[in-house]
């Protein structure tokens, strides 16, 4: 569990980056922080490992105050991955793999063994282990930056905007190799992005920011889509503007089983479920994926 | 101080001989970089070549320059040729990489958007790229300047460095004051051109006002 | 011709060696340039590094090495000497002064050059500082920094050729003796020897520049960099250095 609790941070040049903040982060949770460029999501997350230290307030991982902690070990015991993937490209993707352990005081052997391992977790092949990271794709690269993260088993793995970088088909892809990563270990983690659909897809709980990293709503995806609680909320998430209010298009006769969904202006956004042109109801619950939408999440509308 | 009023003369004449004698290799240097980095920039080849060469040349100690040029150019060691155009090389040298540096520097997609709206590659040239990597010959040129004025000084030693003069002539005389005031004026000749160079600079390239690849490569020069 | 005796007189055994032969000479000069170049390095490299890590000073660095290419070296070398005294000290020390710049440059010029986001992963992942520096920045700026080197191991050969002018030998005394001597052949050969040890310690200090850059750096470079950005950088690392004397 993290705990911030009433976090300021004013940097050097006088901007409020973080104003009077307070969350608790549940354990073996995904918590997105979402928000615009500015709004301090990214500050907000670089405390938990110490890489900015708050003005005032404290933040707290298992009840214990981090600011008592050493950074360089609270760091080595938190997985980090960030948006250019961050790796050494003097070393090779396994000695990238390896660095925390080895400098930890794994063997070499046995860091390098469970390297592998992860290469295999992230889904990358075993063959890559000795390219460059300059030798790899983006989407490659940001795998092998989930790995470096996980490879001291941390229980808390911090996520600054991964996937921001690289093409959209290749983040769906490593999106749903997180979920499934996720189902897997159960970390907690924490992941910026400033793409709601991101949030809402990955995250159980989700915090949308404003200026300051003020709390404009917290809740999970359905919550915040069914309840937006102030109208900030309502236009950030798309609601607002009328895009994630679907409707069926009666005058479209398609064949099948499926009907067409329309937003509020109109545009076809997506199909739905309908044998027999009945609408499926909701036993499937509100994660259901019945309705495929090109961005996806409209389903959990 | 009383030494130089009472050798005015001969220190302005020194200064004016100094200006004289350096302004010539800058003003080649510049002139001649134009098309040899443009050169380089264009054909892998040449710029191979031409900085293979130019840095070969550049590493020959100057004063071992100035003897072995007269030789080369069937002069007399003490010409005041021999010095000018060994130092013409060593600007020739600084600016063709520069100049490459400068050609490169200016982005790609300006240059096709250049030639979509329907620019020739001759006006391409004069009227987009040349422009454009101005700041960057700019910083290189002020790194000649500052270099040969400085490196004029060596020439004394075969009887042509202007200020240098003072140098051989104080310390033979065991008069430091003198040296002293041969190194002063060589700054100030230096600080001089300099401030010359970033005045037509502004002039000739208003938008460029703080350019940021000026300062860069002064630094990135700096250790070369 | 001229270019012909000098060689002759280069390759005739009697040149070679004796109190004023071509291989004493040649290990003074080396001496003196060995001696100096430690030194510099000795003060400069922990400056440029610091600097660089910290990226406070940079202006310093800039004005550092500006001016100091402003300055006539060969005016300086006799300043300082007139106030010291003749002999290896005040050489060394002269020498040494008029390397550092260039080796700070250099190193702050490498460390600058390392990728920001990487330097930022290191530290949180949980490198300390002083790993960050020997296993990323260092490694990163390797070719930089023996850039500067390089520069400063020239200025240094080069000016320690002026130290045949003060009374002291080196292959400069070649030189000097011949112009003072009028003896054109003698300053020639001395010329060529001091030219040939130039590009011969340039071209071994290219080669390890080269040999230094990390693999993963330059199997990369070719697809992960921009031309603009980083064609700024391999000026100052091939970028012959500015040689005085």
């Amino acid at each position: 569990m993290i705990e911030f609790r009433g976090v300021s941070k004013q940097f050097d040049d006088g901007t409020l980056a973080v104003d009077d903040f307070s969350l608790v982060i549940p354990s073996h949770k995904t918590v997105v922080l979402v928000g615009s460029s500015g709004c301090g999501k990214t500050t907000l997350l670089r405390m938990i490992n110490r890489m900015v230290d708050p003005t005032s307030g404290s933040i707290l991982i298992d009840d214990e105050d981090i600011a008592g902690l050493e950074p360089v070990k609270l760091r080595r015991r938190i997985g980090y991955v960030m948006q250019n993937s961050g790796l050494l490209p003097h070393r090779k993707v396994i000695d990238n793999v390896a660095t925390v352990p080895l400098l930890e005081g794994v063997p070499k052997r046995q860091a390098y063994a469970r390297a592998m391992e992860l290469l295999d977790t992230v889904g990358l092949d075993r063959s890559l282990a000795n390219r460059y990271p300059s030798q790899l794709s983006g989407g490659q690269q940001q795998r092998v930056g989930v790995a470096r993260g996980l490879a001291v088993d941390p229980n808390i793995l911090l996520m600054d905007e991964p996937f921001g970088a690289v093409d959209p088909i290749v983040r769906a892809d490593l999106q749903q190799e997180l979920i499934r990563l996720q189902q897997e270990l159960g970390k907690t983690v924490v992941f910026v992005t400033h793409d709601i659909d991101e949030a809402f897809l990955l995250g159980d709980q989700v915090v949308i920011l404003q200026v300051g990293a003020q709390i404009a709503q917290q809740g999970t995806p359905t919550e915040i889509l069914a309840n937006p609680a102030t109208e900030f909320v309502a236009d950030f998430i798309g609601a607002g503007r009328g895009k994630r209010r679907l409707s069926v298009d009666a005058s479209v006769e398609s064949e099948g089983n499926d009907l067409v969904l329309v937003d509020s202006a109109g545009h076809a956004a997506g199909v739905v479920d309908a044998p027999g042109g009945v609408i499926a109801n909701g036993d499937s619950g509100p994660k259901s994926r019945s309705i495929s939408n090109k961005t996806d999440q409209a389903g959990d509308a | 101080m009383q030494w130089l009023w009472e050798n005015r003369d001969l220190v302005f004449g020194l200064s004016l001989e100094h200006v004289r004698l350096s302004a010539i290799p800058i003003i080649v240097g510049l002139i001649a970089s134009i098309p040899l980095g443009w050169l380089a920039n264009r054909f892998r080849v040449t710029r191979a070549i031409q900085l293979t060469l130019f840095g070969i040349l550049f590493t020959i100690p100057s004063l071992a320059f100035f003897i072995t040029l007269p030789s080369v150019l069937g002069t007399k060691i003490l010409n005041p040729i021999n010095v000018v155009v060994a130092l013409a090389v060593y600007a020739i040298a600084i600016m063709v990489r520069g100049a490459a540096d400068a050609f490169a520097s200016v982005p790609r997609d300006v240059i096709q958007s250049a030639t979509a709206v329907g620019f020739s590659s001759a006006s391409r040239f004069w009227k987009v790229e040349l422009p454009l990597s101005g700041p960057v010959l700019l910083a290189n040129l002020r790194v000649v300047s500052v270099t040969t004025v400085s490196l004029l000084s060596v020439g004394a030693l075969v009887g042509n460095g202007a200020l240098g003069y003072l140098f051989i002539n104080g310390y033979q005389r065991d008069f430091p004051t003198e040296v002293m005031i041969g190194i002063i004026f060589t700054l100030i000749i230096a600080v001089l051109f300099d401030q010359i160079l970033v005045a037509i600079g502004r002039i000739l390239m208003p938008w460029a006002r703080g350019a940021r690849g000026a300062s860069r490569a002064l630094t990135v020069g700096g250790a070369a | 011709m001229l270019f012909a005796a000098a060689l002759a007189f280069i390759f005739d055994p009697a040149n070679l060696l004796g109190e004023k032969g071509i291989l004493p000479r040649l290990m003074d000069h080396l001496l003196y340039t060995g001696l100096s170049l430690g030194a510099a390095l000795l003060v400069g490299i922990p400056i440029g590094l610091l600097i660089g890590h910290t990226g406070k000073g940079k202006n310093f660095v800039i004005a550092l090495t500006g001016s100091f290419r402003a300055l006539p070296t060969f005016g300086l070398l006799l300043f300082i000497i007139l106030f010291t005294g003749l002999g290896l000290g005040p050489l060394v020390f002269v020498l040494a002064i008029l390397a550092i710049p260039p080796i700070i440059a250099g190193a702050y010029s490498g460390l600058d050059s390392v990728n920001r986001e990487t330097i930022d992963a290191a530290r949180a992942i949980g490198m300390t500082e002083w790993q960050i520096l020997g296993k990323v920045e260092i490694p990163l700026a390797l070719p930089l920094i023996l850039g500067g080197v390089r520069s400063a191991t020239l200025q240094i050969i080069a000016t320690a050729t002026i130290a045949g002018y003060v009374g002291l030998t080196g292959l400069g005394r070649f030189l000097i003796e011949g112009l003072a001597l009028h003896d054109y052949t003698l300053a020639f050969a001395g010329a060529i020897l001091v030219a040939a040890l130039a590009l011969v310690a340039d071209g071994i200090l290219a080669l390890i520049q080269r040999l230094v850059v990390p693999h993963g750096v330059s199997r990369g470079m070719a697809r992960t960099t921009t031309r603009s950005s980083r064609r700024t950088a391999p000026s100052a690392l091939t970028g012959a250095p500015l040689t005085e004397g």
